[in-house]
């Protein structure tokens, strides 16, 4: 081409550039609409893997009376620790129950944590939060506390507290899960609101007289709705980690009830680790893969609410 | 109501902001980002509001909105239904009031909504002042983006799908869109690009004879005031230094700041270039403004009266109406009384 | 020294590549800063005038490339060809800041916050000049003074926090001075700051041109600091340049339908009300969809069939240039 890149080495960028430069001169003064579709879907294509995963997983687990063969709370003491095969797809646990049915089960009451947590203390956050990042004034300060208060809790201690007071319970951890987390996305939607507060269009709609819950809850919610979205995201696979978590020390879900947490709990067992790798190897990679899948989800959510990414 | 009454009068009206220091937020001190302005806008008139960054003319024009509340003094709106107080109405008593000012911003990029489309963002005002159906609301919405000169149909598409120029006239549609008497223009046009500047400023001059409006146009470009404006006030660290006919204060600068304010402004045409008068220093703080005339550390005629003194703004002779100025060293005021002579 | 030529431009053609676009920032810019003289670039916001600024200090963007064309710095060494340096490497980098100095529109953000300001001008000596560290100091206090910056014994060991816009303005020239360049490239240094310390720095960069002989580029949107500063302009359009001659020539007697329009668009202060303003219709062209041939074709009231084509660049004058296929006919009318 030209002397400038004959002393220059030419790289891998160059050849794409070039690539680029000569697609665009070919295509100069027709508009390509298909073109920048297919780009657009293309970006999106992990989020569209993660959603058949996750749809896939969360559907499995949801039908998994129809799909597991065995029950998976009861043991078979002539199938103990059996390798895969086709009788046990994953294998048998020490006690001979089936992996493959427990992960279906467990995902079941997994998920429900999860998700559920998440959700809910989503909403309370950004009910909070965005109101109070809006208004301002005393119920700002006052929210601001009580979040704090939460989070500077130490979670295990509320967790061995309540477990202790009420019993280990599935709605007991919900509970928990909730209280502590809903603080992140409350400061989260807060800190939104307060940079959204300062653009001209809310200063335009407090000039038309509109009120505060409609400009804060209609108009400025959903440009902090990104965020939130990739934020529930996250924080539904951390609260799926925790559960394992707590399950896995045996502070969760009461261990009679399967669960991705539980069954992990298994591998605390050297030996197990060792020698009986079906018995944690299926349900640590659904985990990952589940909670995976979910921040792929997320991502594509944010594009997704930001039009102006919609390039 | 004759079309030269005054549609707003300001009286002695200051903003002040209290500034906060420590960890204990104690007030230390007030940014006096208004500090006694007392103007009249006429109906039917363009008033600019002309002066540098920090002057409080955005302030100013916020309170006149009542988006951001006066501190001290009044403003009061008179129409038909005789005139009313502003600041002393709440939120709720302001709603009605609403409908007749309004305000279009500076930043083309933040004015609009981006999760809604342009109909999205425009509709809930309307809806607010009581148009019930979508259809309605559609079709204002339409005839409104007609008259910014952009098609129907764009009220479908997103903030991010328009240019500059093109969103800074939505922002003039969204203004119009519950019929106001009076709009304040803040940097309207300042973000755009010198090509599409002039279509909005043809634009604001358009919308104004046909729905027979009031500007309120802040600025810091005073060659567009000039060519805008009907009377030009000039603000210098929360007051109004001159306030005069906009040919005027080209023809007779009377107040220092405004000369040397003119004489900075690099001027596309080369038979008009004047000597700069270059002004030493910045402006000084709002926080801490300099006692007596507050121009007069950077002022080049400045004697011992002006240290002490706050001069009053003053009426002086003029062809064009009256020419106003706040200094003690321009000679022979119209009549020695100061403007404020209602006011307790 | 006058006329000597600090920098040629000679057909540039940059371009820029991102989210799998191409767009053709600068399609072939040609131009000349000479010593001592201001050459104002002109232009709307997309119009190539900062990415030319880029160019030549080659602080262009990762996904950008230059193209063709030769950017060659005239330096007491002979010439340079500054595009055929690697981007940052040592020689270009010495030229970075001693040679070519560049200062930016934003004054608030282009100075670091945790340093003073003394720091960052006696880091570019340090880094460009043998100076000792007493020289140093002393060196960066002189340059304060000469900036105008008052009390600069005190001023130097400030951080910029406690600068207003218009000294912070002034430390970035500084700094941009400190090794004393041949070559200042100003990117809409006073856009953010008020006028009246606009005409401050104005002065400043006045005196900088008649006492230094620096050759300064000043990037621009406003006509008036156009009148006002420059020597020569270059008017830019959607990565060309349109017209190009002496202030007189270009001002007075515009010949491209572009300049012509810009001048009648904006009001002229003591003109007065009745002054008629003429808006250019349209909007600037999706720069990832370029019209074919010339750029302002859509929007330019003289448009023929030719106009398809892009106009090769012509003089109409030894100094003055034109990109347009009726110029001829814009000459004759300016020449009336």
């Amino acid at each position: 081409m030209t002397d400038a890149n004959a002393t220059r080495p030419r790289t891998r960028r160059d050849a794409q550039f070039d690539k680029i430069r000569d697609r665009e001169a070919a295509l100069a003064g027709t508009r390509q609409h298909t073109a920048r579709f297919m780009s657009k879907f293309l970006n999106n294509r992990l989020a569209v893997v993660g959603f058949v995963i996750f749809a896939v997983i969360c559907l499995m687990s949801l039908f998994a009376p129809l799909i597991a063969q065995h029950d998976p709370m009861s043991p078979n003491l002539r199938a103990i620790a059996k390798p895969p095969s086709a009788e046990h797809w994953f294998g048998t646990d020490k006690t001979g129950r089936d992996v493959f049915a427990r992960v279906l089960y467990g995902g079941r009451v997994s998920i429900l944590v999860g998700l559920g947590s998440a959700l809910l203390s989503a909403i309370i956050g950004v009910i909070i939060g965005v109101y109070s990042g809006y208004v301002g004034g005393w119920l700002d300060w006052i929210a601001m506390r009580i979040s704090e208060i939460f989070m500077s809790f130490p979670q295990i201690i509320l967790v061995l507290l309540l477990v202790a007071i009420l019993g280990q319970s599935l709605l007991n951890l919900i509970v928990i899960f909730t209280l502590t987390g809903w603080g992140g996305i409350y400061r989260m939607a807060r800190a939104r609101m307060l940079s959204i507060r300062e653009e001209e269009y809310v200063q335009a709609l407090r000039s038309f007289g509109l009120g505060p819950a409609r400009i804060a809850y209609k108009h400025m919610l959903p440009n902090a709705l990104g965020p939130i979205m990739v934020n529930i995201t996250l924080s539904t696979a951390a609260f799926i980690l925790q559960e394992a978590g707590l399950s896995f020390l045996g502070l969760g879900v009461p261990l009679s009830i399967p669960t991705w947490g539980n069954i992990l709990n298994a591998a605390q067992d050297l030996r197990v680790l060792e020698q009986n790798w079906w018995i944690w190897l299926p349900v640590g990679a659904t985990i990952s893969l589940f909670v995976l899948s979910v921040n792929f989800i997320g991502d594509g959510l944010r594009d997704a609410t930001d039009p102006s990414q919609q390039g | 109501m004759q079309p030269n009454d005054p549609i707003l009068k300001l009286r002695d009206v200051q903003v002040h902001f209290p500034v906060k220091t420590g960890v204990f937020k104690r007030v230390t001190g007030h940014v006096r980002a208004v500090d006694g302005v007392d103007l009249d806008v006429r109906r039917g008139e363009v008033l600019g509001l002309v002066g540098e960054s920090g002057c409080g003319k955005t302030t100013l024009g916020k309170a006149i909105l009542q988006l951001v509340r006066a501190t001290q003094g009044t403003v009061t709106y008179s129409g038909e239904d005789g005139e009313t107080e502003l600041t002393s109405l709440d939120d709720a008593g302001l709603f009605r009031f609403r409908k007749r000012l309004q305000i279009v911003f500076q930043d083309p990029h933040s004015s609009l909504n981006p999760a809604f489309t342009i109909f999205g963002s425009l509709e809930d005002p309307l809806r607010h002042y009581g148009v019930k159906t979508r259809e309605e609301r559609r079709k204002i919405v339409g005839d409104l983006l007609e008259a910014v000169n952009m098609r129907r149909e764009s009220m479908d598409r997103y903030p991010h799908e328009f240019s500059g120029g093109q969103r800074q006239r939505i922002g003039i549609a969204r203004a119009l869109s519950i019929e106001p008497e009076l709009i304040v223009c803040d940097e309207a046009v300042s973000a755009l690009d010198v090509s599409i500047q002039a279509q909005v400023l043809q634009l604001l001059m358009e919308l104004k004879r046909e729905k027979n409006l009031t500007y309120v146009f802040i600025t810091h470009d005073l060659s567009v005031t000039e060519y805008l404006c009907d009377r030009i006030a000039v603000m210098y660290l929360g007051k109004i230094v001159e306030l005069c006919d906009a040919e005027d204060l080209y023809a007779n600068t009377l107040h220092p700041y405004s000369q040397a304010l003119l004489s900075a402004i690099p001027v596309a045409d080369l038979d008009k270039k004047s000597r700069r008068i270059v002004l030493q220093g910045d402006v000084p703080s709002p926080v801490n403004p300099p006692s007596g005339c507050p121009f007069h550390p950077r002022c080049r005629y400045v004697v011992d009266r002006c240290k002490t003194e706050v001069p009053e703004l003053r009426r002086f002779k003029s062809a064009k109406g009256e020419h106003m100025a706040a200094c003690h060293l321009i000679d022979q005021p119209l009549a020695e009384q100061p403007l404020r002579t209602e006011s307790p | 020294m006058a006329n000597e030529v600090a920098l040629t431009v000679n057909g540039l053609k940059t371009y820029i590549y991102t989210n799998n676009r191409c767009n053709r920032a600068l399609d072939g810019v040609s131009f000349e800063i000479r010593q001592g003289k201001t050459l104002c670039i002109v232009g709307e916001s997309g119009c190539g005038k900062s990415v030319t600024a880029d160019s030549i200090m080659q602080l262009l963007p990762t996904l950008s490339r230059i193209e063709d064309g030769e950017i060659t710095y005239h330096g007491p060494d002979g010439p340079v060809r500054i595009d055929q340096l690697p981007r940052d490497g040592a020689k270009m980098r010495a030229i970075r800041g001693k040679e070519i100095a560049m200062i930016f529109q934003d004054p608030m953000t282009a100075l670091n916050p945790v340093y003073s300001i003394g720091f960052q001008i006696k880091e570019m000596l340090k880094y460009h000049t043998g100076l000792g560290r007493s020289d140093r100091h002393s060196k960066a206090i002189d340059l304060l003074r000469s900036m105008g910056i008052p009390l600069p014994e005190k001023r130097v060991n400030e951080y910029p926090h406690l600068y207003s816009g218009g000294m912070r303005q002034r430390a970035m020239i500084a700094i941009a001075m400190s090794c004393n360049p041949r070559i200042l490239i100003a990117d809409e240094p006073t856009t953010a700051l008020d006028v009246t310390i606009q005409a401050q720095i104005f002065e400043l960069m006045d005196t900088l041109k008649r006492d230094h002989g620096t050759a300064i580029m000043l990037i621009t949107h406003d006509m008036g600091v156009v009148a006002e500063l420059a020597d020569d302009v270059a008017v830019m359009y959607m990565g060309n340049i349109v017209e190009a001659g002496p202030v007189g020539k270009v001002l007075r007697n515009p010949v491209h339908p572009y300049t012509r329009a810009l001048l009648e668009s904006i009001p002229v202060l003591g003109r007065g009300k009745d002054q008629e303003i003429k808006a250019i219709p349209g909007q600037t062209p999706d720069p990832y969809n370029r019209p074919k041939g010339c750029q302002f074709a859509d929007r330019c009231a003289y448009r023929i069939g030719a106009c398809d084509q892009m106009p090769d660049e012509t003089q109409v004058a030894p100094d003055h240039r034109v990109t347009c296929w009726r110029y001829e006919e814009f000459a004759a009318d300016a020449a009336e």
